[in-house]
């Protein structure tokens, strides 16, 4: 901690502060010690706490799913492999029902997201002091943060992945004569409001990524501030608030990680079909 | 809250995730639970085959035992008729047997009879002689005379 006895702001942003590894302004290597450091240290830094828990749970994720796929088999499923099978059944399905193209990438992109993002959220539910608390005092971290789709980079680096994807998809199926078209000459079909439709139509376009990862971070973010809102509280009454929230959570992880599949899925879809 | 090269890493991570999950996760599962739905339409399919066959099978049983019932029933109806007709030609051939020997009994007792009259017929005349020639011979005697005749009565 900042201090011994930090007041509730220090203590919120002290919660809300990514473990930044990065170049200071001085030109040495380090690990940001403030958040004005980090802060400073302008876009060539990394979250190092944000990797580290993204990157492990998608290795969670795919070892999980792997270990249960190379057992796939058609006799009667046990266990892990029933629910690896409902999770990529009920995928499977979401992306039948609303794309209609020919793609090998678009299922397994939506499963990846689906658990990969409802595994970052889970994190939201571990007690936000423990961790980090952990982190302090054995390894004598100072910023820890465990949420990774809390840290708006975690979640644009997922929507500007789908984008580019978006933009491929456009290009590939349409051609870029045709994705052009598509930009200009929507939705009034005449050369004079060509300006007009490439404005509305470019709004259109980048508001999708953007959309989609603040949707996520936003809603992740209020989560976790609200995590530590309760934490602030004496300790004897923070379960009965804590609590409740904890379980409306669930509902709110799994939706954002829903949501943000859907999204993708409709948005690639869009990509693939003629207006 | 800063955006920084973490964008980039996580787009990266993101999209060797995707790749594994494309390469080496979605399609053994997919697989898998195609198979397994089609081994699942096939063993239904073949359910409803293997009822029907024992529909149908029903059906045929059933007919074969119906048709052998009426077969059963005509045999014994033939068998039953046969043997009445049996009997009544036995019976007539008993009656036509007894009538013939009763007739061939009645005439041979005839010709005896008759025979029996010839025979007697010749008697009586050599009686009569015989008595005659007593009567002639002997003295003329009321008694012994109808000693004789009733002699002779008695022999005829």
């Amino acid at each position: 901690m900042a201090s011994e006895n930090p007041t509730a702001s220090e203590y919120i942003k002290h919660h809300l502060q990514n473990l930044t590894f990065g170049q200071h302004p001085d030109g040495s290597w380090g690990i940001a010690e403030t958040s004005k450091e980090a802060a400073d240290m302008g876009f060539w830094a990394i979250h190092l706490d944000t990797m580290g828990f993204s990157i492990g749970l998608g290795i969670l994720f795919l070892v999980l799913f792997r270990f249960a796929a190379k057992k796939a088999s058609v006799a009667t499923p046990t266990g892990l492999q029933n629910f690896v099978e409902l999770m990529v059944e009920f995928v499977d399905n979401s992306v039948k029902e609303s794309f209609h193209g020919k793609s090998k990438v678009i299922a397994p992109l939506a499963l990846t997201i689906f658990v990969w993002i409802f595994l970052m959220n889970l994190m939201d539910l571990v007690p936000v002091d423990f961790i980090p608390r952990i982190a302090t005092d054995v390894f004598g971290i100072e910023y820890f943060k465990i949420v990774p789709t809390t840290d708006i980079n975690a979640a644009l680096g997922m929507s500007l992945s789908v984008f580019f994807l978006i933009i491929f998809y456009s290009i590939s199926i349409k051609g870029f004569g045709g994705f052009v078209k598509e930009l200009t000459l929507q939705p009034f079909n005449t050369p004079i409001m060509i300006p007009f439709n490439f404005v509305l139509e470019m709004v259109g376009l980048l508001a999708k990524p953007v959309s989609l990862a603040l949707r996520l971070f936003g809603n992740l973010y209020a989560g976790e501030l609200i995590f530590i809102l309760i934490a602030l509280l004496p300790w004897g009454v923070q379960w009965a608030l804590s609590v409740p929230w904890a379980i409306f959570h669930i509902l709110v992880i799994t939706l954002q990680a829903f949501i943000f599949m859907m999204l993708t899925i409709v948005y690639l879809s869009m990509a693939h079909e003629e207006h | 809250m800063n955006l920084n090269l973490t964008l980039i890493g996580q787009a990266i991570s993101f999209a060797i995730f995707v790749w594994f999950c494309m390469k080496f996760v979605w399609p053994p599962v997919i697989a898998a639970l195609e198979e397994r739905s089609k081994k699942i339409a096939d063993g239904l399919e073949a359910a409803n085959r293997a009822s029907r066959d024992l529909e149908l099978a029903q059906e045929q049983a059933d007919q074969i035992l119906r048709e052998s019932k009426d077969n059963a029933a005509e045999i014994i109806e033939q068998a039953n008729k046969r043997a009445n007709q049996m009997i009544d030609e036995a019976k007539e051939q008993v009656i036509a047997d007894g009538k013939r020997l009763r007739e061939a009994a009645q005439a041979e007792i005839e010709q005896d009879v008759m025979r029996a009259k010839e025979a007697l017929r010749a008697q009586v005349s050599v009686l009569a002689f015989a008595g005659a020639e007593k009567i002639l011979g002997a003295t003329i005697d009321e008694k012994a005379h109808s000693e004789i005749v009733e002699q002779l009565a008695k022999e005829l």
